[in-house]
């Protein structure tokens, strides 16, 4: 039976209601319209879907709302915007890190994550922290350079 | 010469509509598919337009209002669909300068235009084109004749431009999976097995006891969908589908048939091409015979989104939203299945996950298309699972390549043969025939297609690539199109070209051993080609090729190249790897000549991302079948390129703005198979014939 769960959300306390069962990634994207977080295979396996959970990177697609009760919760939509972007946001336009842009808020979210935990990530640290993101166009050198560079910028070393 | 889109769409309010806003709408038959072809094509329309890039919106994939250019596929969408463009926004600009001209009672040579406003000798009239635009009949045919800006000219094709479509991928909504239109529902469809499968029983009472929540299922012959507003409840209820479906006659898949050595005695149509056979007397054939067999086995698009579509039928009009790369084939393809005239379908483009060739696009609309037929009035969002992506997209085919070449006394090639084993390339849709899946699934399926390959002009199938580019007396190509393959095969990105090319320059590689010669400099000596020649030698310069050594210690450094389709853009790629118990890509080097470039960081992007992917292919990927079908059904079973193997790239494009633009969105893909082969092979002194070149491939060679 369906259950109310009260978490927050980008900083707003949300309160939904949904099945016990049911993975997150339907009441982001389909009660609360959070788009960004993107269905890609729903077996943990692609990091379409990547949210932060309580500052922990989270595969969205498969964790159900009865882990969610009292967790904090953080999409791409939580980042930035186009008028105002996150500074890797910024910087994953600076360094035009996409092609077909379906991996990359999941990508964008464990870079945040990253960040939070490492300001100043080396090649290695960057991509062990993607290595649960797919990408098939091929955009990850790009990627990598974006998150060095928006780390740059997050620790005052380098102008947006 | 009159582009040939223009012929196709001979009106100009078809290309050009100028808006009350103070735009101008572009349109293009092209597509979105995450090349960053909308980006460019609006630098060439502002050019010739003399606007600035914001006041140009570009309409793509659109039946009701935009030109019909086919598929946005075989890196044609600059050559073709920028060509239409260029001309007919430079046909237009002349056609309101002429009437500035006499509204303003001055010489057309004092005339010129900034952001869409007209100067008389430098100064400002107050005149725009928009105060014109009403004055020219803009349903007349463009004569394409016209004399587009000169290049010194430009000012905004060449520059690197950021990507319009960017920002909203990096913040949230943008895709067509991302469109909840009011009163949405959702669904899911049961695939049949393969063509010809019959359903004999579905447990529709279980299948919705799963679902747990309030769904619909729709059953028509053997097409089976699942509809409801619960997205997750459709889902699971797909999910639990195939243990509730019993099938009769569902294809049976020998393991065997994965490999591409199976199709050597297959049933085939068989095609030639080039110099009569060497068995045939013409000459002289002396010389040494060297002969090798390379392969590649059946791979995937493997999208990073399940393919998915919206439809909406109403008022007796069906309208289909698509991430598919031609919106005027799908309507056609449609049209004749749901049986309505093609005035009756509306098909517009929206973005979807990168797109490399016939995926699962089209498919997902026909399905989502049969739904709304049958729920008029309703907006269904249709979404396939990851598995039905795996299991049921057109994969490339796998290819048996046999090359046999005569040397000369001096170490040349004279006489070269490939023997080409290869399902086809291309099984689009037709209007007429099967190959959209939920088609064959129906009362009556359309009659099977019979298998073609792309004609050679246009670059071929099977056979693009395998003449090989370089200097050689006598070629010919000996194509066996296997007509039987075990699996639906059809255009990905490259075709024929990525084996073809693994197989002929790794044969170059062999050739220049055998002569005692450094690899780029055996090349060169068969290559009268400037802009080959360039690219090589470039690339050789900034990989440090001249430092290689000898090689077989683990290290590796190869080179390849090509000219995708032996006559668009040049790209030679340079790869420093070590090998131990599996490839380990260190560097990665590619320079190309595009021609012409539009957008240098978009080429460079297409440049990057074709590395990475043929090396993937190269490396990783090989689609697993057995019994009914495909069982590489995830991404733990069909492995790709991740973040932790992605080597150093280094991307350079040879600036010819002299010369016209050259398609770039494959050119890289098949010299980087080719160049990590060669480059294996120097790293172990011995060479891995067959793709993937996987950890256990290096295990079988090391231990042989």
């Amino acid at each position: 039976m369906p259950e109310t769960y009260k978490l927050t959300i980008n900083g707003v306390a949300r309160e939904v209601v949904a099945g016990a069962a049911l993975p997150l990634i339907y009441v982001l994207r389909n009660e609360l319209g959070l788009m960004g977080t993107r269905y890609g295979c729903g077996l943990e396996q692609c990091g379409s879907c990547m949210v932060l959970i309580d500052g922990e990177p989270s595969y969205a697609c498969t964790r159900a709302m009865d882990s969610m009760a009292g967790r904090d919760v953080r999409t791409v939509e939580g980042m930035g915007t186009v008028a105002a972007p996150h500074p890797l946001q910024q910087a994953f336009i600076d360094e035009q890190a996409g092609q077909c842009g379906y991996c990359l808020s999941g990508i964008l979210i464990s870079a945040m994550a990253l960040l939070e935990r490492n300001p100043d990530p080396s090649r290695a640290h960057i991509t062990a922290a993607l290595d649960g993101h797919l990408c098939r166009c091929g955009a990850h050198e790009r990627i990598i350079r974006a998150i060095g560079r928006a780390a740059a910028v997050m620790r005052g070393e380098e102008r947006p | 010469m009159k582009p040939a889109n223009l012929t196709i769409n001979p009106r100009f309010d078809t290309w050009l509509k100028f808006q009350a806003d103070e735009t101008v709408r572009v349109a293009t038959g092209k597509v979105e598919i995450g090349q960053g072809v909308v980006t460019a094509l609006s630098q060439i329309a502002a050019e010739e337009l003399d606007l600035s890039l914001s006041q140009v919106v570009i309409l793509a994939g659109d039946t009701d209002q935009g030109p019909n250019e086919r598929y946005t596929s075989s890196s044609l969408s600059i050559m073709d669909s920028g060509a239409a463009i260029r001309a007919v926004c430079a046909e237009a600009r002349a056609l309101l300068l002429r009437r500035a001209a006499l509204r303003l009672n001055c010489g057309g040579e004092q005339l010129s235009v900034e952001e869409g406003a007209f100067l008389v000798d430098g100064a400002s009239t107050g005149l725009t084109y928009w105060d014109l635009a009403n004055d020219v009949d803009w349903s007349q045919a463009p004569t394409g004749e016209a004399i587009p800006k000169a290049t010194q000219d430009y000012r905004i094709v060449g520059q690197s431009i950021p990507r319009h479509d960017l920002p909203e991928k990096l913040t949230g909504r943008a895709f067509i999976h991302d469109w909840l239109p009011d009163g949405v529902v959702h669904a899911r469809v049961l695939r049949q097995p393969g063509r010809g499968a019959v359903l004999q029983s579905l447990d529709e009472a279980a299948i919705k006891r799963a679902a747990g929540a309030d769904i619909e299922v729709l059953r028509e012959a053997n097409f089976v969908a699942f509809v409801g507003a619960d997205e997750s409840a459709v889902e699971t209820a797909a999910a639990a589908a195939p243990e509730h479906a019993q099938w009769s006659g569902a294809p049976q898949i020998n393991p065997d048939q994965q490999e591409a050595a199976w199709l050597r005695d297959q049933p085939a149509i068989e095609r030639k091409f080039g110099a009569e056979d060497a068995a045939a007397p013409q000459g002289d054939l002396v010389g040494e015979l060297v002969q090798a067999t390379f392969s590649r086995p059946y791979v995937a698009h493997a999208s990073m989104a399940p393919s998915c579509a919206l439809a909406l039928f109403e008022d007796a009009h069906l309208t289909i939203w698509s991430h598919g790369q031609g919106m005027h084939p799908l309507r056609a393809n449609l049209a004749n299945v749901v049986g309505l005239p093609e005035a009756a379908i509306t098909a517009r483009h929206m973005n979807g996950a990168g797109c490399y060739g016939h995926n699962g696009a089209d498919d997902a609309a026909l399905d989502a298309a049969l739904i709304a037929m049958r729920m008029p009035g309703r907006h269904i969002r249709l979404q396939w699972r990851r598995e039905d992506e795996f299991g049921f997209e057109p994969f490339g085919p796998a290819m048996l390549v046999d090359i046999s070449v005569r040397v000369d006394d001096a170490g040349r090639p004279s006489d070269w043969t490939a023997e080409i084993w290869s399902p086809t390339h291309v099984q689009r849709p037709l209007p007429d025939s099967g190959s959209l899946l939920a088609a064959e699934a129906l009362e009556n399926p359309p009659p099977v297609q019979i298998p073609d390959d792309p004609p050679e002009e246009r670059g071929g199938g099977g056979t693009r690539n395998a003449k090989p580019y370089y200097d050689i007396p006598n070629s010919r190509i000996h194509h066996h199109l296997v007509t039987t393959p075990p699996v639906r095969t059809s255009a990905l990105r490259t075709l024929g070209a990525l084996p073809n090319v693994f197989a002929l320059e790794a044969m170059m590689d062999e050739l220049a051993s055998r002569a005692g010669e450094d690899p780029l400099d055996y090349r060169l000596s068969l290559l009268p080609d400037q802009r080959a020649r360039a690219v090589l030698e470039e690339a050789a310069a900034r990989a440090d090729w001249r430092s290689r050594g000898a090689g077989g210690e683990g290290r590796g450094l190869g080179l390849a190249f090509s000219r995708y389709k032996n006559t668009a853009a040049y790209a030679a790629v340079v790869v420093a790897l070590h090998v131990d118990e599996e490839v380990h890509l260190e560097k990665i080097c590619v320079v190309a000549d595009t021609g012409l470039v539009i957008n240098p960081d978009g080429v460079r992007n297409q440049l990057e991302g074709g590395v990475v992917q043929g090396a993937s292919w190269t490396l990783k990927e090989q689609v697993q079948m057995q019994g009914p079908g495909v069982t590489s059904l995830d991404w733990d079973s069909y492995p790709i390129l991740r973040f932790s193997e992605i080597p150093e790239i280094e991307a350079e494009v040879l600036d010819r703005p002299e010369e016209p633009s050259l398609g770039v969105g494959e050119c890289a893909v098949s010299p980087t198979a080719a160049a990590i082969g060669n480059a294996v092979a120097h790293a172990l002194g011995v060479r891995i014939h067959h793709m993937p070149l996987s950890r256990q491939r290096i295990m079988e060679t090391l231990l042989t």
